[in-house]
């Protein structure tokens, strides 16, 4: 069966979220998202805050209150991104080689305070992954003494998946995704990373992953990110729904 | 902190009058565009020729501070994030921060919520969980890091008080005794207690009082934090007011499109903020 990037990774993220409470979602993140809501599909009483949502936010006491609940441990699993990000799995949102980015956002304080933090970058490029970032928004690791209740557990790429060894401070590979054009991976991977003799191919979406994402997801998804949504399942709302790119094709 | 007036509200004409009380040189507080800002006054501060303002984003900013920032009102941005959101990276922010002529004070959300929180208590400072050993640590002028004096060993990091000089805000209401209304956006509530001054245009104005309303008391900033309020129906345009009406996506992708270069900037302001917009 066809299906999207997109929605192989949703489904990797679906996994990555694992057995939780809480998820909380920030801006323009469509693909955790739709991650997230899938896992629902299975698990109807995780709680998913959008952040971004326009409508029916979840949160009475304004933007602070994210914040607080994150504080209060009340928040399992958050989503980073970065415009860098290192093989310490340091994340810099501000600024790298002249160019300014929009900045920080709450990073330096969801990173430590969500139970486990997922990182999340489509492009998979040296630009992106470099051995240290020009700028550290958010610390990947803090040493002893530091009061952290959570950190890095994966980064998720649209080309590869690694997981983040704590005690090591570095990336093991866990899996490159087919068809993504990843032979040469440390090729265009700017940090240093663990890998197993084989590295095994991230797991395709089911057919019952697939079906739950263009019938129920993407409704919901369509709701909130209808850009996303349009593009990924052509607006259609219905099971079965004619993909128009796919990389397992 | 001694001297805060307990306001009796004053009503203004409209959002230009509103622009003459905010003097060069404020340090003002905004919300995201997810809030509702007072857009209307942002142009009128543009058309009035406002200068050297501090701005602070409580806790991101958007496109108000990329219109005054464009227009030369700014010299200083303090902020955890300038974004457009959907419409991508805010482009006279991002322009004049890789020129150099702009000073920025990144922040991160909490801390920026904390040192407004501490305003709101009176005291000098707050401290916050997380944030240690991020570069903003060290380049933050008023942020300090202090052991717990409750534990040993516990490094945790300390908010300084912000105090705003002006609180700039949209609301959906007023009412005759001053009081604003602004339901669940509750950040807005954050910069009107620690502003010394707050200034609000307003959708609608409501009769009587809304504290005596028990379903509304609850989403309203009292009259007490608010220093002069002014009509803008539809003042928070392009942006929204939640449950009014939305944000006009359409035209942050045209601002976003046109502000990409000096020239094009300039012709956005000729053709949506120089000349008054008939309201």
């Amino acid at each position: 069966m066809n299906y999207a990037k997109e929605e192989l990774l949703a489904c990797v993220i679906a996994r990555l979220i694992g057995d939780v409470r809480h998820v909380a979602i920030g801006a323009a993140s469509p693909i955790p998202a739709t991650g997230a809501f899938l896992l629902k599909q299975g698990n109807p009483s995780l709680r998913i805050s959008l952040l971004q949502k326009r409508t029916g936010n979840p949160f009475t006491q304004g933007s602070r209150e994210l914040f607080d609940l994150a504080g209060q441990g009340r928040i399992d699993v958050f989503f980073l991104g970065g415009a860098q990000i290192d093989g310490e799995a340091n994340i810099n949102l501000v600024e790298a080689e002249g160019k300014r980015f929009p900045g920080s956002f709450g990073s330096a304080f969801m990173y430590f305070s969500a139970g486990k933090t997922i990182l999340f970058r489509e492009e998979h490029s040296p630009r992106v992954l470099v051995k240290n970032v020009d700028y550290v928004s958010a610390p990947g690791w803090s040493p002893p003494g530091v009061e952290r209740r959570g950190g890095p557990a994966a980064l998720l790429t649209g080309k590869a998946l690694f997981k983040w060894q704590a005690e090591k401070r570095r990336f093991l590979l866990e899996s490159v995704h087919p068809g993504s054009g990843a032979e040469d991976l440390r090729g265009v991977t700017g940090f240093d990373y663990d890998a197993p003799a084989q590295v095994p191919e991230t797991v395709m979406p089911t057919e019952s992953e697939l079906r739950l994402l263009r019938g129920p997801v993407a409704g919901v998804i369509g709701e909130n990110y209808p850009e996303f949504a349009r593009r990924v399942w052509g607006g259609q709302r219905v099971s079965g729904a004619r993909i128009k790119s796919g990389i397992g094709e | 902190m001694s001297a805060l007036p307990a306001n009796e509200t004053r009503f203004l004409a409209g959002a230009d009058a509103l622009a003459r009380e905010i003097a060069d040189g404020a340090c003002v507080g905004l919300p995201p565009d997810y809030s509702p800002v007072a857009m209307e006054v942002v142009r009128a501060l543009v058309r009035r020729g406002a200068k050297d303002l501090k701005l602070l984003g409580v806790p991101v900013l958007g496109l108000c501070a990329d219109i005054l920032i464009g227009a030369g009102c700014v010299r200083e941005v303090e902020t955890s994030a300038v974004t457009l959101g959907e419409a991508g990276l805010a482009p006279r922010f991002t322009a004049a921060a890789e020129a150099g002529t702009l000073k920025i004070v990144d922040a991160t959300c909490p801390m920026i919520h904390t040192g407004l929180q501490a305003t709101e208590k009176g005291v000098p400072f707050m401290p916050l969980r997380g944030v240690l050993g991020s570069d903003l640590v060290k380049h933050h002028p008023d942020w300090k890091t202090i052991d717990n004096p409750y534990a040993k060993g516990d490094p945790i990091l300390l908010a300084k008080a912000i105090v705003p000089d002006v609180a700039l805000f949209h609301a959906r209401w007023a009412d005759e005794a001053g009081n604003v209304w602004v339901g669940r956006r509750q950040e807005l509530a954050t910069i009107a207690h620690a502003s010394k001054a707050c200034y609000v245009t307003y959708e609608e104005l409501k009769p009587g009082d809304m504290l005596a309303d028990e379903i509304l008391a609850p989403g309203c900033i009292s009259s007490v934090y608010v220093t002069a309020v002014a009509p803008s129906p539809r003042g928070a345009w392009p942006l929204g007011v939640p449950g009014v009406y939305g944000i006009d996506d359409a035209h942050l992708m045209k601002y976003a499109k046109m502000a990409k270069t000096a020239e094009g900037f300039r012709q956005y302001l000729d053709e949506f903020v120089l000349k008054p917009v008939a309201a």
